[in-house]
């Protein structure tokens, strides 16, 4: 069956706290802080961009397994913040990784779920026959605008999956998506940040996607939630995501080990799939995974997933990369006159 | 930097993909094409490194040209790799942690830009170990 | 071989020469060169140029012709060359006009050296340096000039105790001697303090224990000894001149902290000079950097690997110490207009041997010359001597 061969997921040490960027902007940061459920959020060092980390998520998928670089026939990378408007990072990533020039590549978008879109892509490769291994990357150095509400949790960071069907670490058992033309969050061709529909993002955005693909796989697979040992959700606050939990029935302890946000912030595309690899960084053979991803514009796609045995086989080694847990841990704390250096904020002559 | 001249290296930069000489047993990276030990009798593969070294001697760069300005204060050192040759790179760490003896690896990082409109090169830094 | 003098020679002024153009800083030197070997101009048969990088610092290539035509000398179609090999293009300039009068091909040689390094920024001027190291492996991972020697300092200290003192009482004795030279850029003894308190530039290097970003030339006359007489009563003999190279990056080196180049430049000097290094009153080495220094003077083997600070420490190498190190201030106060530095070294030497160094004198019949270019790629020496 198609499913997981290996994943990594990669984070930036800088840290800044929610409350330090409310500071900047005379708001009061605890009581954001509580609001948004988001403490502290990633931010990219100065000489890592949405390619860097992908090739760093990349290879450390590639650390945890033996995988014939040459064998890996496609490449996908997913995110709102390519370094290149136009020029793949997807082509960059493959050269990196050693996958050239023998496969397929190209540069996604659909804001944060331009990932799992990528994901599904290898699937259908995988399982038509058409590729031994495909690749598969969610990631972002998010923008959001100073003052803006997204400035609080737009974070740094993306995961790879690699999608394949011989031995897989935990079997894609279906996919599933639920997709409208939603205007609630967009960024405009050349413009540096997105613009959003405030509380419009959320019920006729958010909620309507992340619901209506969710309750598509339960009702095509006739699963319910307490068949899953795990839920990950899109997380671009730490309210959302619990929201759309309780109000499919799914329990707090489920949704624990994938969401990521509160000290991590919104990688966008990178969001779900982080959460995705958390879990997968705790998972025991046999565990059930429930997944639904969401993209702004707006659609949402739902996974079904059960680990297997491989995880815990020679085939496969967890320790060879950092979880994402250790990552969070690793951080390096800065204040706002860094990070808007960091964030190119801070506008230089050329 | 130009693309063509940053491009025909990019394998190396990307994956420290240096040369070997099979009758001495030298690895070189940078990559030669010539080996300086046996000269017309050597004989030159391709050799990917596996990326782990430690530092050699390093310092810390707080004048820097345009191009890396904005990341100074930055440590630079040279780095002997496990397979015994040294080549120079960032050490991406805390300015006071590094030194002579540093155990680091490698990582991928942007290595500079042609400007805010040219072409992004990237390629090996490195990180504590 | 026939044996070589230098009959004539010319320096500018060193440092922020905001009036003064490129072309016109090499006319100025070889001016004062003519004047101080007493030629019209009309006897000069070739030219040969040292230069870093005016393709960078003034967007002007084709040196050569433009030196010799701005001399006056276009009309006479002489042979005029501009030779590069980064900070050591000068001392390469003066090898090359010495093997050429050495070899009969020509008889009276101007050897000269120029460098307008101020039309630029400083950010522009560290890049431009920059190239003297390995562009593609050393300048991309963002290493530059002052950082390289930086780290040959970092593992010398580490290596042989070396203090920070130490180090900083190279620029110390520098500027004392720079104080007394007319041409110097900076005129103006320190203390300890000025160069430990002064701002970082590359850990552990001090803004003070590197050479400045300098204007100038300087151009000396070469001649065959036999003929000297015509020109000058007082003729210095060029005892040898050698030339060596080694890795262009620092990390390929051997030895990070010792310059292979000039141990094998000196020992070629010595030997062709047939001279020990007990014979040697003073040298004019560069000093780019303060370490440099130390490097060349146990490269060069006046003393163990590891010393060079204790010497320095005990003003050994002093004005009036046994061994007198850049009488001239060296790179560190004279400035250091790269192209030039290496003429400038050799003008030093012979106003020295001549006893026309007021104020600086060293009593010596024989003076040595180290140049480099780049971390130790290129190294230049020669050795002069009293007739």
């Amino acid at each position: 069956m198609v499913g997981i061969i290996s994943y990594g997921a990669y984070i930036p040490r800088y840290r800044i706290r929610v409350e330090e960027i409310a500071r900047v902007w005379g708001a009061n940061g605890t009581e954001i802080s509580k609001g948004l459920g988001v403490y502290e959020k990633s931010l990219p060092d100065l000489d890592e961009d949405t390619a860097t980390i992908s090739v760093e998520a990349a290879r450390a998928a590639l650390a945890r397994r033996t995988v014939d670089p040459g064998e890996i026939k496609a490449v996908y990378v997913g995110s709102e913040s390519h370094p290149y408007a136009v020029k793949p990072t997807a082509a960059t990533v493959g050269e990196a990784i050693g996958a050239t020039p023998v496969m397929t590549a190209a540069d996604y978008e659909f804001a944060c779920k331009a990932g799992t879109a990528a994901v599904q892509t290898c699937m259908g490769l995988v399982k038509s026959g058409m590729i031994p291994y495909g690749i598969a990357i969610g990631a972002d150095i998010a923008q959001g605008e100073p003052g803006d509400a997204l400035e609080y949790t737009a974070a740094a960071g993306g995961a790879a999956l690699i999608i394949g069907n011989r031995d897989p670490i935990a079997d894609l058992n279906y996919t599933c998506s639920y997709t409208t033309d939603t205007p609630d969050f967009w960024r405009r061709e050349g413009k540096p940040f997105p613009r959003h529909g405030g509380r419009f993002t959320g019920d006729p955005g958010y909620f309507k996607h992340v619901l209506g693909s969710s309750r598509m796989l339960l009702s095509d697979l006739g699963t319910k939630p307490g068949d899953y040992d795990y839920a990950v959700f899109h997380q671009p606050n730490g309210k959302f995501p619990v929201r759309a939990a309780d109000i499919l029935g799914f329990s707090r302890e489920q949704i624990k080990p994938g969401l990521v946000v509160p000290y991590l912030g919104n990688t966008y595309s990178g969001a779900s799939m982080v959460g995705l690899c958390a879990t997968l960084d705790i998972a025991r053979p046999g565990d059930r995974i429930f997944m639904t991803s969401y993209g702004s514009g707006a659609g949402g796609d739902s996974f079904d997933i059960t680990v297997t045995d491989v995880i815990d086989s020679d085939q496969f080694n967890r320790d060879a990369a950092p979880t994402v847990a250790d990552m969070l841990k690793d951080k390096k704390m800065v204040d706002y006159a860094v990070y808007a250096k960091h964030k190119g904020k801070v506008v230089m002559m050329e | 930097m130009t693309v063509p001249r940053f491009w025909r290296k990019q394998q190396s930069r990307y994956n420290l993909i240096g040369t070997t000489c099979s009758t001495c047993g030298q690895y070189f990276y940078p990559p030669r094409n010539f080996c300086p030990e046996c000269r017309r009798d050597g004989k030159i593969n391709e050799h990917k490194f596996k990326g782990t070294g430690k530092v050699v001697t390093y310092s810390i760069i707080r004048s820097a040209s345009d191009q890396f300005s904005l990341l100074t204060p930055y440590v630079i050192a040279i780095i002997e790799l496990d397979e015994g040759c040294r080549l120079t790179s960032q050490v991406i760490c805390e300015i006071d942690a590094v030194y002579i003896g540093m155990p680091v690896k490698q990582t991928f990082r942007r290595l500079g830009t042609d400007g805010g409109s040219g072409a992004i090169f990237y390629g090996t830094k490195f990180i504590p170990a | 071989m026939r044996d070589v003098a230098v009959i004539g020679v010319g320096c500018t002024k060193f440092g922020e020469k905001w009036d003064t153009s490129f072309r016109n800083l090499f006319v100025e030197a070889g001016g004062l060169a003519l004047e101080d070997g007493n030629l019209s101009g009309d006897q000069i048969e070739e030219i040969f140029v040292g230069n870093m990088s005016a393709g960078r610092f003034v967007e002007q290539e084709h040196v050569g012709a433009l030196i010799a035509d701005y001399a006056g000398l276009a009309t006479d179609n002489i042979p005029s060359t501009r030779v590069e090999a980064a900070c050591a293009s000068g001392g390469l300039a003066f090898r090359q006009a010495y093997t050429t009068v050495a070899s009969g091909m020509a008889d009276v040689v101007v050897a000269a050296g120029v460098e307008k390094m101020t039309d630029v920024g400083t950010e522009m001027t560290t890049d431009v340096l920059a190239a003297a190291a390995d562009r593609e492996w050393e300048g991309i991972a963002g290493a530059t000039f002052p950082g390289l020697y930086a780290m040959i300092a970092t593992l010398y200290m580490d290596r042989y105790g070396l203090t920070r003192e130490q180090l900083a009482q190279v620029a110390v004795k520098n500027h004392a001697n720079g104080e007394k030279n007319p041409n110097a850029q900076f005129r103006k003894a320190i203390t300890l303090d000025t160069v430990l308190q002064s701002t970082l530039v590359a850990d552990p290097l001090r803004l003070f224990d590197c050479s400045p970003v300098t204007d100038g030339a300087a151009a000396v006359i070469l001649a065959p000894l036999e003929r000297a007489r015509e020109f000058t009563d007082t003729p210095v003999r060029v005892l040898g001149s050698s030339q060596a190279s080694s890795t262009i990056a620092l990390h390929d080196r051997r030895d990070i902290c010792t310059l292979d180049a000039t141990v094998a430049a000196g020992n070629r000097v010595f030997e062709m000079a047939k001279v020990e290094r007990k014979d040697i009153g003073f040298i004019e080495v560069h000093d780019c950097f303060t370490i440099a220094e130390l490097c060349a003077i146990e490269d060069l083997g006046f003393c163990k690997k590891g010393e060079a600070g204790k010497l320095t420490e005990e003003g050994v190498t002093a004005l009036n110490g046994s061994l007198p190190v850049n009488p001239s201030g060296g790179l560190k106060a004279c400035g250091h207009p790269v192209g030039a530095t290496g003429i400038k070294q050799v003008y030093e030497v012979v106003r020295q041997l001549r006893g026309e160094a007021e104020g600086r004198q060293i009593d010596a019949d024989i003076g040595m010359t180290h140049n480099v270019g780049g971390t130790g790629a290129t190294v230049v020496c020669s050795i002069l001597g009293r007739v």
